[in-house]
């Protein structure tokens, strides 16, 4: 089976975000960037259905500027075998991504693309599903285990209070959440044989953004009060939460 | 202008709470921008009457499409029967919920049409003929604002963020033609796990109560379901990311950046010091409570009103005393 995971360079989840002078953009200074922590998830779990399956191939694509390519090695040292970079001058999101990703799959042979539920920094749960459409393969979001079986895949996708159960003809894609694919640490031989594998770079036609952000902070919450010490304390607060805030 | 379309969410034939919030949405945004909210819901049948009722929350017209195949949400039928509807009425922007289906739904249609979409809107204006959309990034720590010009804005909107709000219109229900013929989709929903909708997402609920490593063992989680039944089915039980990743709660109740950014009501931290990407998850709660041992955990600059002590002691008698207020 042959699987294509995408995968996105973004900043660590502890990371303070500072908006940069262009007020649209961040300041990347002293932000330590990681692979996407959803894209991890995908990475594992197209490396357990590769193992499962006794072969099959795993590559990781990425579109983005020089420094994804850092990225791209994290996931070839937990064990995916070839990489892909999309080089871009900057970090494309949502269609623009999708359009440059769908391209460069479309001219591959594979059974799977996987890709994060989500990254974590433009927050938009958008790529999977239009690269799925792009390429006219059906897709399904939010997986937290699949099977596959017979050239079709049995997905479970959370939704509010629960679970869904959807079966999916191959090839397909999927985008994968935290559920039974924890990811693996790159070993130190894994880190090593990542450096051999190969890691081919192209340049990438990234369409121009339709709109630009501008960023600001959310408003400062003003930290209130400390109602009182221990059980005793919970009648003012009920009080409080029923006529000061009026919530209850 | 070319109309507003509101996707309405429903499930087992009912309209889902969101629903009323993407017309109410859909509403503001059809009068500074001067045009009409077409409502779209899509269901098995028993769904006409319920649909009804989105013209109180400002549709113009109410386009209900009943089909067998859709008793289960259908990505793909869903997909074209939206775009279809798009393409024949025309769309200046067309928004969703920012649910698991919505999120599902809105890319897809997005790029059958090719535009980009924008996920979670936490505000909507129109100005100057583009819909401008403001959106947290980064699980909020900043937030971002843009002007769409493209037709139409695919957008989809965060629950609980845009109230509610009746706004009279005629509301004429209109039949909409949902027969794919022998159309074969490649994703299938096959069945539904657990008790769908018994069960308050905290991405939904007004009231979320959450628990960390305080918490000491899962079992304890039992103390903060105990107050949010307390609440009367109002409250859903949230997650750190330290409880979920030590495999005490499932991920779908994660509160943070890697989970998921809920703004109910009011948020009840237990035993939760206050890391950053949790903070990021939950700082948009119009009221935050936080109980903890440590006076000096970061999750009292941001709550509105705390309680330092044992957990252990102030949730039983919290729950003893919500009993009281509730009955």
């Amino acid at each position: 089976m042959k699987s294509i995971v995408c995968v996105k360079r973004v900043p660590d989840t502890e990371a303070r975000i500072r908006i940069a002078g262009d007020g649209s953009s961040i300041d990347p200074s002293g932000v330590k960037f990681v692979l996407n922590p959803y894209d991890e998830f995908a990475v594992e779990a197209a490396l357990k259905h590769k193992e499962a399956a006794g072969q099959g191939e795993v590559t990781v694509i990425s579109v983005g500027d020089a420094s994804s390519a850092e990225t791209l090695r994290t996931a070839l040292a937990m064990g995916a075998d070839a990489a892909v970079l999309l080089k871009a001058d900057r970090t494309p999101e949502g269609l623009a991504a999708a359009k440059v990703l769908a391209a460069e799959i479309e001219g591959r042979e594979y059974d799977l693309v996987l890709f994060g539920m989500k990254a974590i920094d433009d927050d938009l749960q958008a790529v999977g599903p239009m690269v799925a459409e792009l390429l006219g393969i059906p897709v399904v979001s939010a997986v937290t285990e699949f099977s596959v079986d017979n050239g079709k895949v049995t997905a479970h996708r959370e939704i509010e209070g629960g679970a869904e159960v959807v079966e999916l003809r191959m090839p397909c894609a999927l985008t994968i959440t935290k559920g039974a694919y924890e990811p693996r640490y790159a070993s130190l031989k894994g880190i090593m044989a990542a450096k051999k594998k190969p890691l081919e770079e192209k340049p990438a036609s990234v369409d121009a953004p339709a709109a630009q952000a501008t960023l600001s902070y959310p408003p400062e919450r003003q930290a209130g009060r400390i109602v009182g010490e221990g059980p005793d304390a919970v009648p003012e607060l009920l009080r409080l939460l029923r006529t000061e805030a009026k919530v209850i | 202008m070319a109309g507003i379309f509101a996707f309405a969410e429903s499930r087992d034939g009912e309209l889902r709470k969101v629903a009323q919030e993407v017309v109410t949405a859909a509403r503001k945004l059809a009068d500074a921008a001067g045009t009409e909210v077409h409502a779209v819901a899509l269901g098995g049948s028993g769904l006409s009457g319920a649909a009804g009722e989105l013209g109180k929350y400002g549709a113009d017209k109410v386009f209900v499409g009943e089909s067998g195949a859709f008793d289960r949400y259908s990505p793909e039928g869903f997909t074209t029967v939206i775009v279809n509807f798009i393409k024949e009425h025309g769309c200046d922007a067309a928004l969703f919920p920012a649910t698991a289906l919505g999120k599902d739904l809105a890319p897809r249609v997005a790029a059958r049409l090719g535009v980009d979409y924008l996920s979670d809107a936490t505000g909507l204006d129109a100005e100057g003929g583009a819909v401008s959309v403001t959106r947290p990034r980064y699980a909020g720590k900043v937030f971002g604002k843009v002007a769409v010009s493209q037709k139409p804005a695919v957008i989809s909107i965060r629950p609980n963020v845009f109230q509610a709000a009746e706004s009279p219109k005629a509301g004429a229900v209109e039949s909409l033609d949902v027969d794919l013929g022998s159309a074969d989709f490649g994703a299938v929903v096959t069945e539904i796990k657990a008790a769908a909708g018994e069960k308050l997402d905290v991405s939904e609920a007004p009231i979320v109560i959450s628990g960390g490593r305080g918490l000491q063992d899962p079992a304890n989680f039992k103390l903060l379901e105990e107050l949010a039944e307390a609440f009367g089915g109002r409250a859903a039980v949230g997650a750190s990311r330290a409880v979920v990743d030590a495999g005490w709660r499932p991920h779908g109740d994660q509160v943070g950046q890697t989970g998921k950014t809920v703004a109910p009501t009011l948020y009840i931290a237990v035993g939760i010091s206050g890391a950053i990407q949790h903070l990021a998850g939950m700082r948009t709660s119009r009221y935050i409570v936080a109980i903890n041992k440590d006076p000096e955990a970061p999750i009292f600059k941001v709550a509105d009103y705390g309680i330092v002590g044992d957990l252990f002691q102030i949730l039983p008698r919290m729950t003893e005393e919500v009993k009281k207020l509730m009955a």
